[in-house]
This record gives C-alpha cells, structure tokens and sequence, in this order.
C-alpha cells in the first residue's frame, strides 16, 4: 500500500507526462495496477489542486485535470531554495550544495593537496 | 537601580557591538564550535536580557529601591515618573514584544516555507531504503529539511554521482547530524534574533556565524565514521561544481582548514563553557541582586 505522498507523485508523474488534461477516470486506467478506487483518485487530485500542483477545468463532465506547472519548473523551484537564491532559506539547512566559482574551486583544491 | 541601570545599559552595548566582534575574529571557535555555539547563545541572550533589563530598571527607578519593590510600587502609583521613565517602560514593554513577536513570526513563516518545500520534495522525489529522498537532479546537493516531529534527508543523484562511497557516507553522517542534534532550533532562534534587530550588523553576523558553526559540529560527527582527508574531499567536491550565490568560498575552505587543527583543550573549553555561564548571569544578577540584598537584609 503507497502512501498518499506516493500516490500524489504517481498522479502528477502521469500529468506531466500526458500533452492533454486527464478526467479521474484516465487516472484510473492509467494506474490500474494499484486498483484504486475513483474517490480515492479524486481525494489526491484535490488535495494537489488545493496545494497549486494541479489545475481543474470545470467545463465539461467529468472534471479534467492538467498540472499546474511542469516538473522542470518545480525543480527549478526547488533547487533554488535549496542553493540559496531564495531570499530568506529558512527552511532548508543545506550545506553540502555546489555553489562556487571556477577560480574559488581552485583555491579549494590547492588547500586539499 | 539607576546604578543597575546604567550597568545593564553598559552589558546591553558591550555584548551588542565589541563582543560578538571579538568573537567573529577568533580562531579558537572553529576548534571547539560546540562550546562556542553555546558562547554565542548566551550573549545573544544575556544581550536581550540586559537591553530590556536596563530600559525597566531606568523606568521604575522612582517607584522603589530595588526591582520587586519599585514593581509593587508601580502597581500602587507609588511614586512620580518622569516622561523619560514612561518612555523607557514603553521601550522595555515594546522591544519584549518585538522580539517575542519576530520569534513567533519566524517559526510561522519558515514552517510554512517548509512545508511548500516538503510537497516539493515528495512529489520530485523517490524513496530511498533509509527513508531518505533522491531527487534526479543533476547539482550535486544534499540537505537536510528540519521538521517539528520527522526530518527529511534530500540527496540528489548529481551527488550520488559525483562522490565515492566514502565521501558519500561522510554526507550522510553529515547531515544526520543536523537531524539528531536539532540544529533547526538554534538557526531559527538566531534568524529570528536577526528579523528582529535587521540594523544591528552584529545579528547578521551572528546568524552567519552560528550557520557556519553547525555546519562545522555535523563535520565533527562525519568524521567519526570516515578519515578526513575523505570529508575534506567531500566538502570540497561538492562545494566545487556548479555556480551559485550564497554560501562564500571561505566558509568552505574554513571548514577544511580546521579539520588540520587540534580541538580546543579541555580545560579551555570548561573555561568558556563557564564564561558563558556568567554571562547570562551578569544581567539577572544586576536586576534581581538588590531586591535578594534587600529581603535577607
């Protein structure tokens, strides 16, 4: 049994690969071998639309679904918090992260022979 | 208490300025960097204490003699204030409050920021056995993403590609020292120490200062499970690659040129354990000493 963090990664995996927005039911279908039920592909699907992952369009029956926003841009999202572009990283304690010049690289080399 | 006052007073400007400079330009704190983290939690906090300390002596000096009795009689309207002891009370009453509120604040913000960041994370990340996440990131990077109950270890396969297996362990055990040694708590404290007071140059010190501090604590503890020629590398590696903004080259190469000296000798460190001990005890010692004088007189 996933955990729901897993299932989120599974539903978006799918939505950031598909070119076209996906009803539940095509959730479904595409991840039939976990046996989901509908309401709980629909629970996850809130939770990420709540959260801005995923967007919802209302105009046709059922609901289609599409990602917020592709996965290179929230990798872009997160790296940047994690190297410090980000104006205050208060959340991240990160250290052991690439993030020096060429020339600086160098000293650090000299120093380690 | 004007004596008390102006004493406080005179502790609240030391231990905001030529204090922590002192301190930022030794070189014994990268050789024992627990106890002078510990140095730099107790001016941080005996500096609050003698600054609010100073203002609220000042400002009940014509209610009574001492602390316990000018309260009371400040309760009572014992006593005609002068318009600076009002303003000095508002100043005491509002600086606690500023700092009490930046702390909240603080702890508000980088929580949510957080937990923006762990959805991030779970969805760009897969599981590895440890419970740590891999992200498929080519920056080599490995962080540590402090939470209130369960904290999260991020890898990224730039690192796992980059490093040998030992320079590898020497990350992990890296980083699970932040974990273990709750080193979120101290950061937040001084982040919040530095919202709070963003003019005094000395908080933003500070804050560097302790970053770099713990940093060099979780080095301490990976070098128990790798040699250190292995965490050198591994610092370095990764500290090499990529191009980036905030972390300055020095703090790196500081934090391999330390693990070439010896640590602190015992005896020296007690003696700043016990330095930091006095310390907090100056200013409640100058605020409550008379009123302990005057019940046992």
């Amino acid at each position: 049994m996933a955990t729901l963090g897993e299932l989120e990664r599974s539903i978006m995996e799918i939505l950031w690969a598909s070119a076209d927005s996906l009803s539940a039911y095509d959730l479904q279908e595409r991840l039939s071998d976990r046996k989901l039920a509908a309401t709980t592909i629909l629970t996850v699907l809130s939770r990420l639309e709540n959260k801005g992952f995923v967007a919802r369009s209302r105009d046709a029956r059922p609901h289609r679904y599409t990602a917020a926003a592709t996965r290179e841009d929230h990798m872009a999202e997160l790296m940047h918090e994690v190297l410090g572009g980000a104006t205050d990283r208060m959340a991240v304690l990160e250290r052991f992260v690439g993030q020096v010049s060429p020339a600086e690289a160098e000293t650090l080399r000299r120093l380690l022979s | 208490m004007l004596a008390a006052s102006i004493a406080l007073a005179v502790l609240a400007v030391l231990l905001a300025w030529p204090v922590p400079i002192a301190l930022g330009r030794a070189t014994w704190p990268h050789r024992a960097p627990a106890v002078a983290l510990a140095l730099w939690q107790s001016i941080a906090l005996a500096g609050g204490l003698s600054m609010i300390g100073a203002l609220l002596t000042f400002g009940l000096s014509p209610f009574g003699h001492d602390i316990v009795d000018a309260a009371i009689g400040f309760t009572q309207l014992d006593g005609i204030a002068a318009p600076w002891h009002v303003l000095a009370l508002c100043a005491a009453l509002l600086l606690t409050v500023h700092l009490l509120f930046n702390l909240v604040a603080t702890v508000v913000r980088s929580e949510r920021q957080r937990r923006r960041h762990a959805q991030l994370v779970t969805l760009l990340s897969s599981p590895l056995e440890s419970g740590a996440r891999l992200i498929d990131s080519p920056t080599p990077v490995a962080y540590c993403l402090p939470g209130p109950f369960s904290s999260v270890t991020v890898y990224s396969a730039g690192l796992v590609e980059l490093l040998s297996p030992g320079e590898l362990e020497a990350v992990v055990e890296h980083e699970k020292a932040h974990v273990l040694q709750r080193h979120d708590v101290v950061l937040i404290a001084f982040r919040a120490w530095y919202a709070s007071l963003p003019w005094f140059p000395i908080a933003y010190r500070a804050q560097r200062e302790v970053g770099l501090l713990i940093e060099m604590l979780a080095d301490d503890r990976a070098r128990r499970s790798v040699d250190t020629g292995t965490l050198a590398r591994a610092i370095a590696a990764v500290g090499a690659t990529g191009a980036g903004e905030s972390t300055s080259p020095a703090e790196l190469s500081d934090r391999i040129r330390r693990l070439e000296l010896q640590p602190l000798p015992l005896a020296r460190e007690a003696l700043v354990i016990g330095g930091a001990a006095a310390l907090l005890g100056v200013p409640t010692v100058l605020l409550f000493a008379p009123a302990l004088l005057a019940a046992l007189g």
